[in-house]
């Protein structure tokens, strides 16, 4: 029986499933962001603070944010299981990793709350 | 016509304190003979040199190795596919452990296929004579059933060679979905749920070199992508 304990889901189903959808949102996001720039050439303050206040937008922000959290996670987690072989380096990394995404994570909330 | 030449992977552990590479000169008199028939051209030049062979007409999967770069099998393989500049390189496969010369432990690979239980498992009385299946079900075993259990996929596979003990590997995976797909097959669900961790199945980044290699032209990649949707259509 192969166990994990570190990784996302703990399971390598939901894991691949949650990398696969939260890899939609963060395209979703991107080209959503990408064509706002376009659309705006001469994009000031308020019109970047204006889109950033309304609900839906800070809605798909987060849900952008937890989708990134969560791809990273999985994504950097199948990267020391495969590279770092030490069993206390690979933990040591994998906890550095899974606490600078939630220091992120939380750093974005207040971002897109505190403005 | 100047001779073949020929660099092969030397390694006794009883005398040799590392692996190193030989030079041979063979002569295949302008033929485009196998690899396996340098290897034999060799073998007579220093009777030393140490490789795995057995039907040497590609069904029993014995001399798998890698040949200038790309795995395959030697007995079926022509010079005329693998030589570049009148140069060969053979090593063993990668990511086992080294025997001897050409010759790799195969302890992993054997274990991963143990791990799958590659033998049919049905839980209702046998009937008298024999359990029967349609055409159409017979079909889905078709792509599945010919490997030979060469290796030649699963050593040229990366996450084999990161963690061979916990990734099954291309060659397990197409024989797992071998009794997955089987109608007579009962253990389904079984099977499925010592398969859904992150290594077994999961660990598979689809970059298809086992694909790429396999001397019988089987898609293990496609095997695991089927693997994957029963997982997901069983859990969800």
């Amino acid at each position: 029986m192969v166990t994990n304990i570190t990784s996302f889901g703990r399971s390598g189903l939901s894991d691949w499933l949650m990398q696969r959808v939260s890899a939609v949102i963060l395209a979703l996001y991107t080209v959503f962001i990408v064509a706002f720039l376009l659309f705006n050439p001469n994009l000031d303050y308020y019109t970047w603070s204006g889109l950033f206040s309304q609900t839906w937008m800070r809605i798909f922000s987060l849900l952008a944010f937890v989708a990134l959290a969560a791809h990273a996670w999985i994504g950097l987690w199948t990267v020391t299981t495969d590279y770092l072989k030490s069993t206390r380096l690979r933990v040591g990394v994998q906890a550095v990793i899974i606490l600078g995404i939630f220091v992120y994570l939380v750093w974005g909330i207040q971002i897109l709350w505190g403005a | 016509m100047s001779n073949l030449q020929v660099s092969v992977y030397r390694y006794n552990p009883e005398t040799d304190s590392a692996p190193y590479m030989q030079e041979f000169q063979v002569d295949t008199k302008g033929r485009d003979v196998m690899v396996l028939d340098v290897l034999h051209m060799m073998k007579e030049q220093d009777s030393g040199l140490a490789f795995r062979r057995s039907c040497r007409e590609g069904v029993c999967g014995s001399d798998g190795m890698n040949m200038n770069g790309k795995n395959g099998l030697a007995c079926i393989t022509p010079l005329s596919d693998v030589v570049k500049n009148n140069k060969l390189t053979l090593r063993p496969l990668p990511g086992l452990p080294v025997i001897r010369d050409m010759v790799v432990d195969m302890g992993l690979f054997y274990k991963q296929y143990e791990r799958i239980q590659p033998y049919l498992q049905n839980d209702t009385p046998p009937p008298a004579i024999e359990r029967l299946q349609s055409p159409e079900e017979r079909d889905k075993l078709d792509g599945l059933y010919e490997c030979i259990l060469c290796a030649c996929c699963s050593t040229s596979c990366p996450s084999f060679w990161w963690n061979p003990e916990k990734f099954v590997g291309p060659a397990g995976l197409l024989q797992s979905y071998r009794f997955l797909a089987d109608s007579r097959d009962t253990a389904t669900s079984e099977r499925l749920s010592n398969l859904e961790d992150p290594f077994s199945v999961f660990r598979c980044r689809g970059i298809m070199n086992c694909v790429a290699v396999c001397p019988k032209g089987l898609n293990p990649t496609r095997a695991i992508g089927k693997i994957r949707e029963m997982l997901l259509a069983d859990a969800t």
